[in-house]
């Protein structure tokens, strides 16, 4: 039967797809993933078309400064690193230092989200409301859409590394750290996009 | 090893359970409320426009009336619809005990449910949303539109998300829990179809959602993306809305065509025609489904350029589609034909499919568009489309299956009446709408002068609304009588069908297959009938069976959202009895708690033991 | 060539005249019967994609009554037909010959698109070539003659054979401004600009629809096109220019005042007024009152009365403590604004 594994033997070398609820998870995420990029997509096209729609606010030229956003690129590429050598320790079955690198990963997010929540203050600081313009609500919600992921993803990832503490890796939790790592490169690449489409784009 | 499954009352077990079948049957049955309620408006607006000038509905009302029917019949009765079909035959046809996520597969029937009840409170707070099921701004943004629109805005997008995890559900189903030998090649065309229109909503589905969001953003928190002198566009809404809504029509009209792929060739006794063809030309209407969306804005004024580039899209279309009828008919060419109800359904879909195509052809020229562009013309052809296609493929699909899902056939005589009215009526009503639109009388329009010549067709197209409802009543007559005198069915496959659900014995055991079936082709149980002994041979042997655990998660899940949704309409109510925020919070926190216990608390389901599985094979007798 | 061209002509006429017994609906109305060179291309290619699907669908119903007539089975018939898995050479026909028929009509969709969209002026007009603003609002219809000076509301006036061109923008939501004798339809936008021509062949007036759901009374939104020969035009578009003259009866008179306290605000009188309301320079002209009632006392007073009554959802504020003195005289001021016989 697909729902038994031997594990007397230690976990096998992919603890992520060892049973048939891992493999359908693995794969129904990537298709949530698939639909997010859709999501993303559509908030991509919303602010493109409507970034140049200033009305009497501020312009992007007016605001963006590239090094908090480049220092906020760096944090969360590291955090995707980060979360890619807890996998790592995860597939060797050494639950410590996986922990270790999992809850650096969290660090690393929350401090990204810290950031973010200045550079938002600022910018209403400086006469860029959510309802000054269109480009003000569409760069809102394209870049607070993806600090709301960060937000959920740092949620998720604690709540899981709470719960499983003291389990080690089992074949029922491997999955759902594994998933939680993906979510985390995904809300990195988005980030890549949006450090491209938004800020480069909106300094020049 | 966990342990067994106790004993619970009748509507526990249906609010918590997790099955399959269940679940296609709640399916139905909510599906075929909100079908009759938007089909009560249909019949209102129709008599509103019998006679010109009369005073049935007020012009608001008739708004409201055309949104709520157009949004319903969607999102709320044909999605729904297909899904109970879906959901009841996709894991018995490709030999599986259930679907990839269990609980998912609930959590998206109850989420679609709220999302629909959500909706419909509309009526109950000032009227329901009136600017047509597309909502173009700005006449649904906030300056011009009343709290109705909220409705619309936040129950689509809770019932979106039911729709989305569903169809991920559906596509991991699919992929990873076949029956051994069923290969990709060898999946029933309704399995195929399905598949793809699940892939369709994956990707037309958040748009939707994004373009929902947006609207929200601006209705309710002052957001600027549609506001034109705050630097927003009006016609951006139309294109994030058609990303959706014209893929949108695929994802109806293809799991409609599989139904079709099913019904022709089990009453045809052959096999489908070109089945790979089938396949592939699915695959291409997919594709080609996203590159089209633009032809819904000739009018808009996006130039020459663009629209000549969408008018020629749209127009490849018609190849694969065309591809697809003529592998039907020769599906019956050559065949032995049993026209029973079903099969009555099932064929009159081709001609009839075929007249709402070739219209479409002809609103695929753009510059011609000009001329039928949001007139009746275009009414016409998408209820050819709509009615003349998923509506008499669904009710192929429920006369077909209603068997193997309910244990007792529906009466025939009744069946074949109903079909001759519900057709007839159907023809009368929207025929003459293709010339309405062609003598100048624009759509969504709630009533029409005296002196412009377009009386006699309005006339007759309200009269076929009463043979459509006449036939509609009929249905229910024999829902009714066939529950307390329909002829029993004991067997597993009382149509001498081709498929693995007509492998199972009726009613369906929770577990489907006693034994998970080796299947050895194309049409695996006609397979049997002719190469073996006509029982699908076991690919395991008999052994204790795994299944989830019901749970009631999912259910409080869909609550928080419904009042999640609820706060955030309240935001932009006069006079709400209790601050909107803690409404909105409060759900939030229920379906974010609900989520937390499910992913904390380990749940690993409980076996069928061999001795229950042994006794069951007994019983069922094969 | 022509002999061609005439049977082309006589051809769908007779198959229509076949089919609907003459109903075509009305005339200056419907699209079935076109009254410019826009409106007869529009048809006469409608009828070439008509034609063409109609042999597809020939076809089809043809192979379908074959099989429901040859194919049925009978009752305790339980052989068990050929399993046919498919024909390559059937299965390339009939994706080949499509591709062919949706090629014939590929070419008119490129060519007549262009055509629509080329809004520069006829050569042979040139400089005398129509301009009008047109602009949307619920539920009515604002005609601004930038280059004349002028505003007209509901009613349109274009010349006879010459291409006019149609400047179009929306002042509140979107609406599409269609004249289904003469045209296509195309939208107006807030926020955009579109283009547009059309051309009458025979004077004429014309029914216009909004055809874009605009609100509660999008159904009234009509508007009338009128074609006049290129004299009688001119003739029109100088009463319109002229300086509003001294209405002469007494009641009138009192009418004017009546009008100046209450209606100036939202409705222009000459030249380039406020625009909140449709101008009504020329209203003794106009065949109906609010965009759908037969233009007479009865209607007119009810409309000022109630006008939500009337046209559910419009700005129109209503004056229902209006004396009837009052109403009379403003009804004889409305009356006195004629352009076109004075």
């Amino acid at each position: 039967m697909a729902g038994h594994v031997d594990t007397s033997k230690g976990l096998p070398s992919h603890p992520e797809r060892a049973t048939l609820e891992g493999k359908n998870k693995f794969l129904g995420f990537w298709f949530f993933l698939g639909g997010e990029t859709i999501l993303f997509a559509t908030f991509f096209g919303t602010y493109l078309g409507l970034r140049n729609g200033v009305a009497d606010g501020p312009t992007s030229q007016d605001l963006f400064h590239l090094p908090l956003v480049f220092i906020m690129t760096m944090l969360l590429l590291t955090s995707s690193l980060t979360s890619v050598l807890a996998m790592f320790a995860m597939k060797k079955n050494k639950f410590g230092t996986f922990k270790i690198w999992m809850w650096i990963t969290v660090l690393l997010g929350l401090a990204f989200l810290g950031f973010e929540i200045y550079e938002f203050y600022e910018y209403v600081h400086h006469g860029l409301g959510f309802t000054t313009s269109a480009f003000a609500s569409s760069f809102f919600s394209l870049v607070g859409l993806h600090g709301a992921h960060v937000a959920f993803g740092l949620c998720w990832i604690t709540v899981l590394l709470i719960r499983y503490n003291k389990t080690g890796i089992t074949l029922t939790n491997a999955p759902k750290f594994y998933l939680a790592s993906l979510y985390w490169h995904f809300i990195d690449v988005v980030w890549v996009f949006i450090f491209t489409v938004v800020y480069l784009m909106g300094v020049v | 090893m966990a342990a067994q499954k106790q004993e619970k009352s009748v509507i526990w077990d249906w609010l918590t359970t997790v099955d399959h079948k269940k679940l296609g049957i709640m399916y139905l049955i909510a599906g075929t409320l909100f079908f009759v309620k938007a089909g009560v408006m249909a019949l209102f607006m129709r008599i509103q426009l019998m006679y010109p000038e009369m005073n049935f509905l007020s012009g608001q009302t008739f708004n409201e009336f055309i949104t709520m029917h157009g949004t319903i019949m969607l999102f709320l009765a044909a999605t729904p619809l297909l899904f109970a079909f879906m959901n009841y035959v996709i894991p018995l046809q490709i030999g599986a005990r259930d679907v990839a996520f269990p609980f998912v597969n609930a959590l998206g029937f109850w989420i679609f449910l709220s999302g629909g009840l959500l909706l419909s409170m509309s009526w109950f707070f000032g009227g329901g949303p009136d600017a047509g099921w597309t909502a173009y701004v700005p006449l649904s943004s906030r300056d011009y539109a009343g709290v109705g629109l909220d409705f619309y805005v936040l129950g689509l997008q809770v019932s979106g998300i039911g729709t989305l995890v569903s169809a991920i559900n559906f596509l991991v189903t699919i992929i990873n829990m076949r029956a051994p030998g069923m290969t990709m090649m060898r999946l029933p065309l309704f399995v195929w179809t399905s598949f793809i229109s699940s892939t369709l909503i994956l990707f037309a589905f958040t748009p939707l959602a994004a373009g929902l969001a947006l609207l929200m953003l601006d209705r309710i928190f002052d957001a600027q993306f549609f506001i034109p002198n705050m630097g927003g566009n009006v016609v951006l809404w139309q294109h994030i809305f058609w990303i959706f809504g014209h893929p949108e029509v695929y994802i109806l009209v293809l799991p409609a065509f599989g139904i079709i792929s099913e019904v022709i060739p089990a009453f045809s006794r052959k096999r489908l025609f070109g089945y790979t063809a089938m396949v592939f030309a699915t695959m291409i209407i997919a594709f080609l489904g996203f590159m089209v969306w633009a032809h819904h804005m000739f009018t808009v004024g996006m130039g020459p350029v663009a629209n000549s580039i969408f008018a020629i899209a749209t127009m490849t279309i018609a190849v694969p589609t065309g591809i697809k009828i003529f592998n039907w008919l020769f599906t019956m060419w050559g065949g032995k034909i049993t026209f029973n109800t079903a099969m009555l359904f099932a064929s009159s879909f081709v001609p009839t499919f075929v007249l709402g195509g070739v219209t479409g052809v002809m609103l695929a020229m753009a510059p011609v568009d000009y001329l039928y562009h949001d007139t009746y013309f275009v009414v016409a052809h998408f209820h050819y489309i709509i009615v003349g296609g998923i509506v008499l493929a669904l009710f192929a699909g429920l006369f077909y299956w209603y068997p193997k899902m309910f244990g007792h056939m529906l009466n025939e005589t009744l069946g074949k009446l109903f079909f001759w009215v519900f057709y007839i009526g159907f023809h009368l009503t929207f025929f003459v709408q293709h010339l309405l639109g062609l003598m100048g009388m624009p759509r969504r329009v709630y009533t029409y002068l005296g002196d412009q010549g377009l009386d006699t067709f309005n006339f007759i197209s309200t009269i076929g609304t009463f043979f459509m409802s006449a036939g509609v009543i009929l249905l229910v007559i024999n829902v009714i009588y066939s529950a307390f005198k329909g002829e029993r069915v004991t067997v597993a496959d009382p149509w001498d069908a081709r498929t693995l659900e007509w492998a199972v014995p009726t009613p369906v055991p929770e577990y489907n297959f006693a034994q998970t079936p080796q299947v050895r082709s194309l049409d695996p149980l006609f397979y049997e009938k002719i190469h073996g002994d006509g029982n699908m041979k076991p690919a395991e042997p008999v052994q204790p069976i795994h299944m989830p655990n019901g749970s009631i998660l999912p259910l409080i899940i869909s609550v928080g959202l419904f009042f999640a949704g609820f706060g955030m309409i309240m935001l932009n109510m006069e006079n709400p009895i209790i601050n909107p925020w803690i409404v909105a919070v409060g759900g939030l926190a229920i379906t974010f708690g609900a989520m937390f216990v499910r992913s904390v608390k380990e749940d690993h389901g409980y076996y069928v033991p061999v001795e229950q599985v042994k006794a069951d094979l007994k019983k069922g007798g094969n | 060539m022509k002999l061609w061209k005439t049977a082309w002509r006589f051809l769908p006429l007779s198959l229509l005249v076949f089919v609907l017994t003459g109903c075509l609906g009305e005339t200056n109305l419907t699209a079935l019967d076109p009254k410019g060179p826009q409106s007869q291309w529009l048809f006469d290619n409608m009828l070439l994609s008509l034609y063409i699907m109609a042999l597809v669908t020939i076809v089809v119903f043809a192979i379908f009554f074959i099989i429901l007539a040859k194919y049925r089975r009978a009752p305790g018939d339980d052989e068990i037909p050929k399993q046919v898995h498919g024909n390559t050479a059937l299965e390339i026909t009939w994706t080949v010959i499509p591709i062919i028929l949706l090629t014939i009509l590929a070419v008119p969709t490129i060519t007549g698109q262009f055509m629509l969209a080329d809004v520069e002026p006829d050569p042979e007009i040139g400089e005398d070539t129509v301009y009008i603003k047109v602009t949307g609002h619920q539920f009515w219809w604002q005609f601004d003659y930038e280059d004349e000076g002028f505003t007209a509301g509901q009613e349109v006036y274009i010349p006879v054979g010459e291409k006019v061109i149609f400047e179009l923008h929306a002042q509140d939501v979107l609406h599409s401004f269609w004249v289904p004798a003469l045209g296509g339809k195309l939208d107006t936008v807030p926020g955009i600009t579109n283009h547009m021509w059309l051309e009458a062949d025979e004077p004429g007036v014309y029914k216009g629809k909004c055809a874009e759901l605009c609100g509660p009374s999008h159904a009234l939104m009509d508007f009338k096109l009128i074609a006049l020969e290129r004299d009688e035009y001119d003739a029109w578009v100088e009463g319109m220019q002229a300086e509003v003259e001294e209405p002469t009866e007494a009641l009138a008179q009192q009418g004017r005042d009546v009008f100046e306290a209450s209606c100036i605000g939202c409705h222009a009188v000459g030249g380039m007024g406020s625009a909140t309301g449709p101008a009504l320079s020329d209203f003794a002209n106009r065949e109906v009152v609010a965009g759908y009632l037969e233009n007479n006392d009865e209607n007119l007073e009810a409309w000022i009365r109630d006008p939500e009554a009337l046209k559910q959802g419009n700005n129109m504020p209503a004056f229902p403590d209006m004396s009837d003195e009052d109403m009379e005289a403003l009804i004889a001021y409305l009356r006195s604004l004629d352009v076109q016989n004075h």
